[in-house]
């Protein structure tokens, strides 16, 4: 076992969350918390037709507009596109319309109460043509994917058993408490400055440049106290802060958006929904010899992040199992519906249930314990994925499935409720196992080139980087990895506000890259920052060797000054001291963006899940008595804030398990868009979530860290189809387990 | 119209059927009270009405004229952490923080009552307030803390766990190499 230094420090230890004392005392300032001089309120003129051509905008002649300010289409200096991927969707939509929610015009008015009653007198026409609302049905594929290794024809010519399942999961909505909130303040200089709840400030901040055709320069993108996101304020901030910029530049004061809940709902992106077909073939000793598999996700209205939604999807597909032989097909389409985004997990929490639900159903049909199957074909080191990488460090796949064997009991509780017959409630346990690639998908690293560092200050440091704490702790890691680095107490090191104008391009808050990618890189700069500050120490006091330890600069064993001193010296002698630097992908570590083949991520996070519930066969209602997640990230940096990933993230794979749904009228219409019928959990629907941290070091990850936000999110939801499937012995192949889906896998069966 | 807010007396003059909501963040400038959904779901506009937990978007300030109103700013006026907000931010209880100022208050409104911190007393204390970031599992241990003893060191036992050090590179050494605790 490879040691990671353990030099008491900041790193594996949990100091009190640097934003906590402000959010427990209603002190942390959020968007709509902001007042800027002269505000007006901008409000959203929709499309109400999931498809159709707009042939005119109506402005009611006998309503005062005078203190109005309103924009189309005609309006936008630069290009009508909400700048992405495939910059498909328009910014504001001038002829065709793609799905209900379209943006079509916009208004803003100081008096909130006029702005309502402004949107009542604009009508916008439109020829109403047929949407394609089933995306097995749509014939424009925005990507398709293809992993292919071995013969997969051979494995079923040699399959004692040949295993089929279809598995269906539907859209999943981020709810973050703060709906989507903008501030655009138009510039003296003709640019913009924007202020927003967001995770992805250059995202906007490359938006803005095309639509409103700025320099760079003239852009600054910030964010603000972030309510939540989980990939929901990961692309679409720019589609609000586009309408709040064309606002504020034609009212030429600024104008304040802040989405209603049921706005947020209908129009903002969600999980995309996917049908996925997995046909396997197996020996009879439960080995795992080949999986076909057939995935179509539906990526709404516009291509926005789909491709690699479905990329990241397909290439979890296989789970964390060996396949010897595989082919696994994906296509993301189009369907007249809002576009479906990023939501933690992105794209894995569907192929993860796929998966795992059919390991289920292969133990089933082989009459084997499912532990037992997954234990046997379990990936290891060296062992190799169906994109041809090989696995050559920080493989946990064995020993987070016996931890959360053991931790949860499950041989005697599988044996003692298999023993169980009542008529009215019935008890099982299941497992689930899940891996997830750290860091941008493929050659999305090496592509991005992302820059972080730190600034010397009179006290200690700041660290610099656009990554966003957006709840889940990114300024409280960040700090404790540069002051372990540096050699000082993490309550002298602070962390900038992300902001374009003054950061360097760290890259998006997304894809379980903060601590590996950002915080490896920040903490890369900060050794080269202590190496500099030793030198001038050794220089300015004569010495040799110098190191800081807990703030103090020593030479052997004698004190020679407290770093604030060394600090304030070297910047008085020699001016300003910034450290970037430059993120590198471990040698090695190579993808084929055209053959789609090679190391997809530079590692895995590993996680087991065991769910135990009682399904009420009266109410077909499934109660959880008790969840386990036993998660391996490399390394936990601030423990309380990863055990807080893994809990926060288990109970939203709860709510897509059990709770969680959408439903559509047949015109492409969201029907329930409010708290009130799209329910999330509450402290009373999940227990209590125990978690255990493995650490398993990832040798090119700062202090050994991998990522971990997404992992908790992947494997809850099949951990409850097979703890449903123990207790009942019908297997639900869908999401959510509801009761109606419940009763149906049991009248089906009799 | 006059109420007593945070124990001062605010006098304000707005429509009758304006909602407390926003009399508290836009006449009054509190912003720590927060809107999530407009209808009473998610509790993060909780506040106390003569000690009584509401949801502060739905009520009209007309309904609170003479009343006591305490929001997330008059918990710790003197600006000193209460134990209750110091177990949040040490336990990891608040995470994005939008729904914290009303999980605040409806945990302060719970430690009034004196009710023995079970987890269940305390999910049902909070089950109007959602949370979409911590799963909950950190804010009931928080509250219990902060009610003394109660769900500390004794109840969590089968908890906790802390973190265990795999065998990373395959040597041979062993699976679990040691364990850390919390």
């Amino acid at each position: 076992m490879k040691q990671i230094e353990l030099e008491p420090g900041a790193v594996g230890r949990s100091p009190p969350r640097k934003d906590g004392a402000d959010k427990v005392t209603g002190r942390a300032r959020y968007l709509d918390d902001l007042t800027f001089p002269g505000q007006l309120w901008g409000r959203t003129v929709r499309s109400h037709v999931a498809h159709g051509r707009i042939r005119g905008i109506a402005w009611d002649p006998r309503f005062d507009w005078s203190d109005v300010v309103r924009v189309t289409a005609a309006d936008i200096p630069g290009e009508n596109i909400v700048h992405l991927i495939e910059d498909d969707q328009p910014m504001l939509a001038h002829d065709v319309v793609r799905h209900r929610e379209e943006p079509i015009a916009l208004v803003a008015c100081a008096d909130r109460e006029k702005l309502e009653e402004a949107l009542g007198h604009v009508k916008v026409d439109i020829e109403e043509l047929l949407p394609v609302l089933d995306p097995l049905q749509s014939t424009h594929v925005f990507k398709k994917y293809r992993i292919e290794q071995g013969s997969i024809e051979e494995a079923f010519a040699r399959a004692h058993r040949i295993v089929e399942g279809t598995y269906r999961v539907g859209h999943q909505e981020q709810m973050y408490i703060e709906p989507q909130a903008i501030c655009a303040l138009p510039r003296e200089d003709g640019g913009v400055t924007i202020y927003g709840s967001m995770q992805c400030p250059f995202y906007v901040h490359r938006a803005m440049e095309r639509l409103l055709k700025l320099d760079g320069s003239h852009i600054a993108v910030i964010q603000v106290v972030t309510g939540g996101g989980f990939g929901g304020k990961e692309d679409y901030p720019s589609v609000i802060a586009g309408h709040a910029a064309l606002l504020a530049r034609k009212a030429g004061r600024p104008v304040k958006m802040v989405y209603k809940r049921e706005e947020d709902v209908a129009a903002t992106t969600k999980r995309h929904p996917a049908v996925m077909k997995y046909r396997s073939a197996v020996a009879a000793d439960g080995a795992l010899l080949g999986l076909e598999a057939d995935i179509v996700m539906d990526g709404g209205a516009y291509v926005t992040l789909s491709p690699v939604v479905a990329s990241r999807g397909v290439l979890h597909a296989a789970g964390a199992y060996r396949w010897p032989h595989a082919r696994i097909d994906c296509r993301v389409v189009m369907t007249h519906t809002p576009p479906n985004g990023a939501f933690r997990g992105f794209g894995v929490p569907q192929t993860m249930f796929a998966v795992e639900t059919q390991m289920e159903k292969i133990a089933h049909e082989l009459g084997m314990d499912p532990l037992e199957l997954r234990r046997k074909n379990a990936l290891q080191l060296g062992d190799v994925l169906p994109t041809g990488q090989k696995l050559t460090s920080s493989v946990s796949a064995r020993e987070v499935l016996d931890a959360a064997a053991a931790r949860s009991d499950y041989a005697r509780k599988r044996a003692a409720y298999s023993r169980l017959n009542d008529v009215h409630k019935r008890r099982g346990i299941g497992l689930s196992l899940a891996l997830h690639g750290a860091g941008f998908t493929g050659s999305g690293e090496v592509k991005l080139k992302a820059r972080a560092g730190v600034e010397l200050t009179e006290r200690g440091a700041r660290v610099l980087s656009i990554s966003t704490d957006i709840g889940q702790g990114t300024i409280t890691a960040f700090a404790q990895m540069a002051a372990d680095a540096l050699g000082i107490p993490v309550d002298d090191v602070e962390v900038a506000d992300p902001d374009t104008s003054r950061m360097p391009d760290s890259g998006p808050t997304v894809a379980s890259r903060t601590i590996m990618v950002v915080g490896g890189t920040v903490t890369k700069a900060a050794q080269a920052m202590a190496r500099i500050l030793q030198s001038f120490a050794a220089e300015t006091w004569g010495a040799s060797t110098v190191e800081c330890v807990s703030g103090v600069f020593r030479a052997g064993g004698r004190a020679l000054a407290p770093f604030a001193a060394v600090a304030r010296r070297y910047l008085a002698e020699r001016g300003p001291l910034v450290c970037i630097e430059q993120y590198q992908h471990p040698p090695g570590i190579e993808w084929d963006d055209k053959a789609f083949r090679g190391d997809a991520y530079p590692c895995y996070a590993w996680a087991a899940c065991a769910v135990e519930v009682e399904v009420d066969l009266d109410t077909y209602e499934v109660s959880l008595l008790d969840v386990l997640q036993v998660a391996d990230a490399g390394k936990a940096v601030h423990p309380v804030l990863a055990e807080g990933q893994v809990e926060g993230g288990t109970v939203q794979a709860l709510g897509y398990a059990l709770l969680e749904e959408h439903f559509w009228s047949a015109k492409g219409q969201l029907l329930n868009t409010r708290m009130q019928n799209y329910l999330i959990p509450t402290a009373l629907d999940v227990p209590v979530v125990r978690t255990v941290l493995l650490e398993n070091p990832y040798p090119s990850g700062p202090y050994g860290a991998k990522g971990l936000g997404e992992l908790p999110m992947d494997g809850p939801a099949p951990a409850v189809a097979a703890a449903v499937l123990h207790a009942i012995g019908r297997l639900v192949p869908e999401l959510p387990l509801s009761p109606d889906r419940v009763m149906r896998a049991l009248e089906n069966a009799s | 119209m006059k109420f007593t807010v945070n124990g001062e007396e605010r006098a304000v003059e707005v429509a009758p059927l304006k909602r407390l909501l926003d009399v508290l963040r836009e006449d009054l400038g509190l912003t720590g009270t927060k809107e999530g959904c407009g209808e009473g779901e998610c509790g993060a506009c909780s506040v106390l009405v003569d000690g009584e937990l509401v949801d502060s978007c739905l009520v009209p300030i007309c309904q609170v004229e003479g009343a006591q109103v305490l929001t997330v700013e008059g918990i710790a006026p003197s600006g000193q952490l209460t134990p209750l907000q110091r177990a949040f931010v040490e336990r990891g209880g608040a995470q994005c923080g939008i729904c914290t100022p009303g999980m605040v208050v409806a945990a302060h409104c719970f430690l009034a009552s004196g009710q023995p911190s079970t987890n269940e007393a305390v999910r049902e204390a909070i089950a109007g307030n959602l949370c979409r970031c911590t799963g909950y599992t950190k804010i009931v241990e928080a509250i219990q803390e902060a009610a003394g003893g109660a769900g500390s060191a004794g109840e969590k036992a089968g908890r906790g766990f802390g973190c265990v050090y795999v065998d990373g590179d395959g040597d041979g050494d062993g699976n679990v190499a040691r364990s850390r605790g919390t």
